[in-house]
């Protein structure tokens, strides 16, 4: 057939791979060039948009809620999965099909549905209201605050702390807990000091994702957020679509997409020591 | 009974937490039956028109059939690319591999808005905005990291020297795909290609730039229908997918475990 099969073995392999990278080019790649180009080139060439950027006001607080959001919906996060990945590491075969449709169902029905629901459930006169109002508590205002998306966001991310959280738990072996308990070690020290450090790696995998996904929300900041809740990807969407302007909305999209590959960059490292750690003979 | 108080706790936490997953969701069910065109909850009264609005109303029903049309193409074309890719990593094997995975791994990670709005830009220059090709492409660029990791998991645990036992054999490259290869992946393909048409299906953020009122996707209508008035016709279309997707997941994973105790 092929006269020189040799090099035809090596390179076969890449070309398979062509197809999705021209996807990947033509969709993501160019794309995204347009949007760096734009912000350096509208209206002038030049950092104008940049410098308006960082010398604006809202921009900056705006830039600062997002990360902090970001921040608490990752904390609430970790705080949630935990147990709850914990419990799925140790149950039995039946329980455990049970916790996980219970993460599955709402990772797979639609974020904007799940979105609605939360719209229902937080309004003035929502179910929680009505709650806190007969067991004697005052209104507390959800929808259109920080409060409010935070606790929309934490269910929607939940799914994407617990399934790497549970990777790693599943991987623990728990009879040395058992050794450390028959060694003396109170149960809650042989917590702290073997369990958690072991599973740290499922710790930061999780909190890594939550909290990039968590940077470039949209839907979920948009319909249970308010004025005081904007984040970077609401103004981002304003710039573009209701003020036209592509080069200041680019250079915010510059900002979002820095920030997202920098966590990236200085988490990754943390999220690796996994396989140094089961792997032990590196 | 030392033991028993923590797992009390931990087993009362998990049932909390369980509930705080599933039960917001649940919420439309009862919402989707109201009687008022109304969505405070506990709702009044029972019809079932929203049901029959959804049905019988071309700007709900149309964008049900455009979404379907789109993550069905989605899911064939993000399969096989995919599919492809993943087949190509493993083979590199080594730094290259790696490389192109990540790569192709990255649209997950690149904040939606930014990617629509750079994708926006490049289909109003090309006049893809509110097209087929403009949702199969940019839903297909979505779609291609689960694809590439279901079949990169199900390739990882695939032995290889089965088809270096079937070329020993006399077997063209071709003929060792379609009968050794193929079969034995198939399970990282079907799941990589549920991926790919649920990933379509739900996709809001491009869509909501590159959409046009002639041709829109369901979830776009879903959005703008909640942007625009309190609507219970949403809460009707949120329960079907909901049982749906519910029905979907509960036989695979069920499928699953006899597949794996067989």
């Amino acid at each position: 057939m092929s006269s020189n099969p040799a090099p035809r073995a090596s390179r076969g392999p890449l070309y398979l791979t062509l197809p999705a990278l021209t996807v990947l080019v033509l969709v993501m790649a160019v794309p995204l060039g347009v949007i760096v180009l734009r912000s350096f080139m509208e209206p002038e060439p030049g950092l104008a948009n940049y410098v308006w950027f960082f010398q604006t006001k809202v921009n900056i607080t705006v830039l600062l809620r997002t990360f902090s959001i970001a921040f608490w919906v990752t904390v609430c996060c970790v705080l949630v999965a935990y147990p709850y990945a914990f419990a799925m590491s140790v149950a039995g075969p039946r329980l455990r099909l049970v916790l996980i449709m219970c993460v599955l169902v709402p990772f797979w029905v639609s974020g904007v549905v799940r979105t609605l629901a939360w719209v229902i459930l937080l309004q003035d006169s929502g179910v929680i209201n009505r709650i806190l109002l007969s067991l004697g508590f005052e209104k507390v205002r959800l929808i259109r605050t920080q409060l409010g998306v935070t606790i929309g966001m934490t269910q929607v991310l939940l799914p994407f702390m617990i399934m790497p959280l549970y990777a790693v738990m599943r991987g623990i072996d728990l009879r040395l807990l058992q050794a450390a308990r028959s060694l003396g070690a109170h149960p809650v020290k042989s917590f702290f000091q073997i369990y958690l450090p072991l599973s740290l790696p499922g710790v930061f995998a999780g909190a890594t994702i939550v909290f990039i996904l968590a940077l470039g929300f949209y839907i979920t900041p948009l319909l249970l957020g308010g004025p005081q809740s904007t984040m970077l990807s609401t103004l981002i969407q304003q710039q573009v679509l209701s003020l036209l302007n592509w080069g200041r909305g680019g250079a915010m999209g510059v900002v979002l997409l820095i920030a997202t590959f920098g966590i990236l960059a200085i988490a990754s490292p943390f999220m690796r020591r996994k396989y140094q750690m089961s792997g032990g003979s590196r | 009974m030392k033991l028993n108080l923590p797992r009390l706790l931990l087993g009362l936490t998990c049932l909390l937490i369980a509930i705080w997953l599933v039960a917001p969701t649940l919420v439309i069910i009862p919402m989707s039956f109201a009687g008022k065109k109304s969505l405070v909850f506990p709702p009044q009264g029972f019809s079932l028109q929203w049901y029959e609005n959804f049905f019988t109303n071309p700007q709900w029903f149309g964008s049900l059939i455009v979404s379907a049309k789109v993550a069905v193409m989605v899911a064939v074309v993000a399969t096989v690319i995919g599919t492809m890719a993943a087949i190509g990593i493993e083979r590199l094997k080594g730094r290259a591999g790696g490389v192109i995975r990540a790569i192709l791994i990255t649209p997950m990670i690149v904040p939606g808005v930014v990617l629509a709005v750079g994708i926006y830009a490049v289909y109003l220059d090309m006049r893809l905005v509110g097209t087929w090709t403009g949702y199969v492409l940019a839903h297909t660029l979505l779609a291609i990291p689960f694809v590439v990791i279901a079949v990169g998991a199900n390739l990882a645990v695939f032995d290889q020297r089965l088809e270096t036992a079937a070329a020993s054999l006399g077997a063209s490259r071709l003929t060792t795909f379609f009968t050794i290869t193929l079969p034995l992946i198939l399970p990282g393909i079907l799941s990589g290609a549920l991926f790919a048409f649920v990933t379509s299906f739900d996709e809001v953020i491009v869509s909501l730039f590159i959409t046009s009122p002639e041709l829109k996707t369901l979830p776009v209508q879903i959005f703008s229908s909640m942007t625009r008035d309190a609507d219970p016709t949403v809460a009707a279309v949120g329960s079907l997918i909901f049982l749906a997707t519910s029905l979907i997941i509960g036989l695979g994973l069920i499928f699953g475990m006899r597949g794996r105790r067989a």
